[in-house]
C-alpha cells in the first residue's frame, strides 16, 4: 500500500481546495486542457479577449442570480427580466424620441429609466411573493417569468421594437471608454459594487445569514422578508442592465432576449460553489464561473460543436456541477 | 436469580474517532424494570440501538436467554422477542394508525390487503392495552402522547419477552404517564423484562427495579434503586457533586423589567406575571404546558391574541420580534440547530451577526466594521469559553455542548435587559452546562433580569430565585424560597383544578 500512503498529501490537497473553493479550479482546467488540445485557435490572447467581452452580460445576471441563491432562493425570471426591459426600454426611447426629437439622450435615460421600472416590479412581485405570502421560489418566479414574458410579446405582438436613437448602440453597444469596450466598463463597475455590497455592507451580511438559517435571522433581529425583498429586486435590477446593455448590442427590443440565461446563470453560480441551501457564495467566484460558462461555450464553438449539442453538455454539466455541490456540502458539514 | 433474558459481555462500539460504547456488561432478569441512565452521548442510545438489532457491535458479545446472538436487524431481534420503542417515531404522518401499526405485515386478503380486517385487529390491540385511540385516525392528528402509544402498540405484537423504552415519557401528560406506568407493571407481572432509558430521575422511585449508570461510553455501575438516592445517582452520572454545577445566584432587586399583564395565545389561557431586574425567575412545566409558547408569543413569535406587555415604560405587546430584540430582550431558542445558528457558517461568522445588526461601530451607516466585530466575537467566544481552535469551525461541527455556548454568545452581541433562555441547557453535558450556568449567574448579580424557561427541574430549582409553575396552559402557581422544592412543583405541575397564584 505503498502507492496510497505517497499519493495522500497530494489527495488531501485536493479534497482541501475542493471543500474551500468548490469545483470550479478542476473544470476550469479540464476545459482549459481539452479546448486547446482540439483547436489551436483557443488558448490566443484575441480569443480570450473576446471572451471577456462575450462573458459580460452572464457575469452580470450570474451576480444577480447568486444574491438570490445566497438569500436561499433561486430566480428563474431573470430571462424575462431582460426581455421586458428590452422591449420597454425600446419602447420608451422611440416614444421619447417622438416627443423630445432634439435631446437624444434625454430619450435615451427617460428609455432606460422604464427598463429599470419594469424589472423592479419583476423584482418586486418576486420578493412579494417569496417573502410575504411565502410562495416557493421555484413557482413563484416561474410564473412572473410566463406572465412578464407573456406581456412583452403582447406589447410588441411579437415584433422587434426598431426605430432607437443611434447614440445608444453606438455607445453601449459598441463603444469604448479609454479604449476598453463600454459593457466591459460597466461590468467591471458592477462587480467591485456587488464585492462590496456583499462583504462590506449590512444588508449584504444580512442575506448571508437569512439564506443561512432564515429563523435564526429572525431571532437575531433582521428583518428577513424585506432582506428577501432586496435579494429578488436587485437580482431583476441588474438583469435589467443587462437587458440594456443586450438591447444595445441588438440594436432593438426584442421580447426573446435571455432565453437561456436563468439556467446559465445558476450553472455558473453553482460552479462557483455558490450553495444551492443559501448562505453561501463568493462574488469574485461567480465571476470566474460566469467566464468559465462562456469560456466552455467558446471552446465548443471553436471544436465545431452543434449548438443543439452544446445545450446537452451545459445541461448535464449543471447536474454535475450540484452533485459536486452536494459532495462538498456533505464534507463541509461533516468536518472534512 | 433468575437466569438473564439479556446479558452483554464486554460490549463495545468504535466509530471513526469515537469509542461510543466501552466494553459495557449489562444484564436484564424477567420481570424487571432496569433503567439506563446518564446524559446525553454516555453511549445509551448506543447500547439500545444493538440490543434492538439496529446497530452491530464492535466487540462484545450479546446473550438472549444463555445463547449468544448476532443481530443483522430490528427483524431479527424482535424473532428474539425483543421490541424496541425508540425516542424517534418510527411512524408514517399521513397514514392511519391502523395501516401504521400492520406496515410491513399487513393483513391481506388474496392480494389485497384487508383494511378490514387491519382496523379491527388495531382495535383489538388498543382494547388489551387499553389505549383510547382511533385504529381509522390519521397519525399525524394524534397528539404527540397518543402517536407514542401507537408506537408501543406498533411494537408489542407477537411474543415479548423484552420491551425497550427510550425516553417514552418525554413528551406525555402525567395521566399518560401514569397509564403508561400501569401497563409496565402489567408486562412485569408477565415476566417481561423491561429496559427503560429516562432522565427523569423522580420516575425511578415509581418503577425501576435497578439503574445502570453511564458515562462517556463507559460503565459506571449497576445499583438496586432501593439502595440508592438521586444525589448519589446524579453524581455516578456527572461525575462531580450536585453543589457543584449549580452555583449560588446572589439576588439584587431592581424592580420590574417586564409586565405581561393577561397575555394569550393559542393554547393558553391569560397569564400575567412580572420580570425583575437582577433576579432569575425560574419557569417550569411539562411539555405542552404551554410555558414556552406563552414567551415565545412575548416574543412575537407566536400569535399574541390578547393582553399587554410593558418592557419599561414601553408597549411592546403588538411590536415586531426584532423591534423587542432592540429594545432589549433576548430570546434564547430551544432548538439552536433548526432556529439558533447557521450550521454552515464558522462559529465566528454566527456570533458576529448580533454585533453586526446592533450597528457596533459603523463608520458609514450601513457599511460594517468588521474589524470592530471581530474584537467583539473574540470577547465573546473568550466570555462563553469557547477555544480558540473552534472559532473557526463550522459550528456543524462542533459538539452541542460547544453549539450552545455559541448560541450563548450570540446573546452577548447587542444590548440587553431581559434574557429570555428556553431550555439552555437541553442536550448538553454537565461540564458545559455548570460553564452556562456561571454565565447566568454573571448575568443576573450585574442586575440584569434572567427568565429560565426549562423542563430540567433540578436546574430551576437551584437557579431561580423566584418561579413560575405551568400547567394545562396557565400559571399553576407563583413560588419563592422554602416553597421551592419538588414535592410542591410538583403538585402544581398536576394541578387539574387550578389552585392559582
Amino acid at each position: 500500500m505503498s502507492d496510497a500512503t505517497t499519493s495522500n498529501p497530494v489527495f488531501g490537497a485536493i479534497r482541501n481546495l475542493f471543500v474551500r473553493v468548490g469545483v470550479l479550479p478542476f473544470f476550469l482546467g479540464i476545459a482549459l486542457v481539452l479546448f486547446t488540445i482540439l483547436s489551436d485557435k483557443f488558448l490566443t490572447m484575441q480569443n480570450l479577449m473576446n471572451v471577456a467581452r462575450q462573458s459580460v452580460y452572464l457575469v452580470l445576471v450570474s451576480m444577480g442570480q447568486m444574491i438570490v441563491l445566497i438569500s436561499g432562493g433561486f430566480d428563474l425570471s431573470v430571462g424575462t427580466a431582460i426581455a421586458v426591459t428590452s422591449v420597454v426600454s425600446a419602447l420608451g426611447m422611440v416614444w421619447a424620441v417622438g416627443v423630445f426629437p432634439d435631446a437624444v439622450w434625454l430619450a435615451i435615460a427617460l428609455g432606460a429609466l422604464m427598463g429599470f421600472g419594469a424589472a423592479l416590479l419583476i423584482g418586486a412581485v418576486n420578493g412579494l411573493g417569496v417573502a410575504y405570502f411565502e410562495v416557493s421560489p421555484f413557482i413563484m418566479t416561474l410564473g412572473v417569468s410566463s406572465v412578464a414574458a407573456g406581456l412583452a410579446l403582447f406589447l410588441t405582438g411579437g415584433v422587434p421594437v426598431s426605430g432607437m436613437p443611434f447614440a445608444f448602440a453606438d455607445t453601449f453597444g459598441f463603444g469604448r471608454w479609454w479604449g476598453v469596450p463600454v459593457p466591459v466598463v460597466v461590468a467591471v463597475i458592477c462587480i467591485v459594487l456587488m464585492w462590496v455590497f456583499m462583504s462590506r455592507t449590512r444588508v449584504g451580511t444580512q442575506i448571508y445569514a437569512v439564506g443561512g438559517n432564515i429563523k435564526a435571522a429572525h431571532l437575531s433581529a433582521i428583518d428577513t422578508k424585506k432582506t428577501l425583498m432586496t435579494a429578488y429586486i436587485v437580482c431583476a435590477l441588474i438583469a435589467s442592465l443587462t437587458g440594456l446593455l443586450l438591447t444595445a448590442r441588438v440594436e432593438s427590443g426584442e421580447a426573446n432576449l435571455g432565453g437561456t440565461i436563468a439556467l446559465e446563470s445558476i450553472a455558473a453560480c453553482v460552479i462557483a460553489g455558490v450553495s444551492l441551501r443559501g448562505g453561501i457564495g463568493r462574488v469574485e467566484n461567480v465571476v470566474l464561473g460566469a467566464f468559465f460558462i462562456v469560456l466552455v461555450q467558446n471552446g465548443m464553438n471553436l471544436a465545431q460543436v452543434s449548438s443543439y449539442m452544446q445545450m446537452v453538455l451545459l445541461g448535464a454539466l449543471l447536474i454535475l456541477a450540484v452533485i459536486f455541490d452536494q459532495m462538498r456540502y456533505r464534507m463541509i458539514m461533516s468536518g472534512g | 436469580m433468575t437466569s438473564p433474558l439479556i446479558k452483554t459481555t464486554g460490549l463495545s462500539k468504535q466509530y471513526p474517532g469515537v469509542l461510543a460504547l466501552d466494553a459495557v456488561d449489562f444484564d436484564l432478569v424477567p420481570g424487571e424494570v432496569h433503567v439506563l441512565f446518564g446524559e446525553n452521548g454516555a453511549g445509551k442510545s448506543t447500547l439500545i440501538s444493538m440490543l434492538a438489532g439496529a446497530n452491530t457491535p464492535s466487540s462484545g458479545t450479546i446473550e438472549v436467554e444463555g445463547e449468544a446472538v448476532r443481530f443483522g436487524s430490528v427483524a431479527d431481534a424482535q424473532g428474539k422477542g425483543i421490541y424496541t420503542v425508540f425516542q424517534e417515531f418510527s411512524l408514517i404522518p399521513t397514514l392511519t394508525v391502523a395501516q401504521n401499526i400492520f406496515l410491513g405485515w399487513e393483513p391481506t386478503k388474496g392480494p389485497f390487503i384487508d383494511h378490514r380486517a387491519m382496523r379491527r385487529r388495531a382495535a383489538e390491540m388498543f382494547e388489551e392495552l387499553d389505549f383510547p385511540i382511533d385504529p381509522s385516525a390519521v397519525t399525524a392528528t394524534l397528539s404527540r402522547a397518543q402517536q407514542q402509544m401507537v408506537e408501543i402498540t406498533k411494537a408489542f405484537h407477537g411474543d415479548m419477552k423484552v420491551l425497550i423504552l427510550d425516553e417514552p415519557t418525554a413528551s406525555l401528560t402525567d395521566r399518560e404517564v401514569d397509564h403508561l406506568f400501569d401497563f409496565i407493571e402489567t408486562l412485569k407481572a408477565k415476566g417481561v423484562g423491561i429496559v427503560y432509558i429516562s432522565h427523569r430521575m423522580q420516575e425511578f422511585s415509581r418503577i425501576a427495579d435497578r439503574i445502570t449508570v453511564l458515562r462517556d461510553g463507559a460503565l459506571i455501575g449497576t445499583v438496586a434503586m432501593a439502595e440508592t438516592d438521586d444525589a448519589a445517582l446524579v453524581e455516578m452520572m456527572t461525575g462531580r457533586a450536585i453543589s457543584e454545577i449549580y452555583p449560588r445566584i446572589e439576588r439584587q432587586d431592581g424592580g420590574v423589567v417586564l409586565d405581561v399583564a393577561e397575555v394569550r395565545t393559542a393554547g393558553t389561557l391569560p397569564c400575567s406575571f412580572e420580570v425583575r431586574a437582577g433576579e432569575v425567575l425560574g419557569v417550569a412545566g411539562l411539555v405542552g404546558s404551554g410555558k414556552s409558547r406563552l414567551f415565545r408569543s412575548v416574543m412575537g413569535l407566536n400569535p399574541r391574541l390578547a393582553g399587554t406587555v410593558t418592557l419599561g415604560d414601553r408597549d411592546i405587546s403588538q411590536a415586531h420580534t426584532r423591534e423587542i430584540i432592540q429594545a432589549g430582550v433576548y430570546y434564547l431558542s430551544p432548538d439552536r440547530k433548526s432556529e439558533g445558528l447557521d450550521l454552515a457558517k464558522s462559529s465566528n461568522a454566527n456570533l458576529g451577526v448580533n454585533p453586526m445588526m446592533a450597528r457596533l461601530e459603523e463608520k458609514l451607516r450601513g457599511f460594517v466594521n468588521w474589524r470592530a466585530i471581530g474584537d467583539k466575537t473574540e470577547s465573546i467566544a473568550d466570555r462563553v469559553e469557547l477555544s480558540t481552535g473552534y472559532r473557526t469551525k463550522l459550528v456543524s461541527q462542533l459538539s452541542g455542548g460547544n453549539q450552545q455556548k455559541v448560541l450563548f454568545g450570540k446573546a452577548f452581541g447587542q444590548d440587553i435587559d431581559v434574557y429570555i433562555f428556553d431550555e439552555p441547557t437541553v442536550g448538553v453535558d454537565m461540564g458545559t452546562r455548570a460553564a452556562l450556568y456561571l454565565l447566568i449567574k454573571e448575568l443576573a448579580e450585574a442586575g440584569k433580569a434572567v427568565v429560565m424557561i426549562s423542563s430540567d427541574l433540578p436546574e430551576v430549582l437551584n437557579l431561580s430565585h423566584r418561579m413560575l409553575v405551568f400547567a394545562h396552559g396557565k400559571i399553576t402557581a407563583e413560588l419563592s424560597g422554602d416553597e421551592m422544592n419538588e414535592d410542591t412543583v410538583l403538585k402544581y405541575f398536576f394541578d387539574e383544578s387550578g389552585a392559582t397564584a
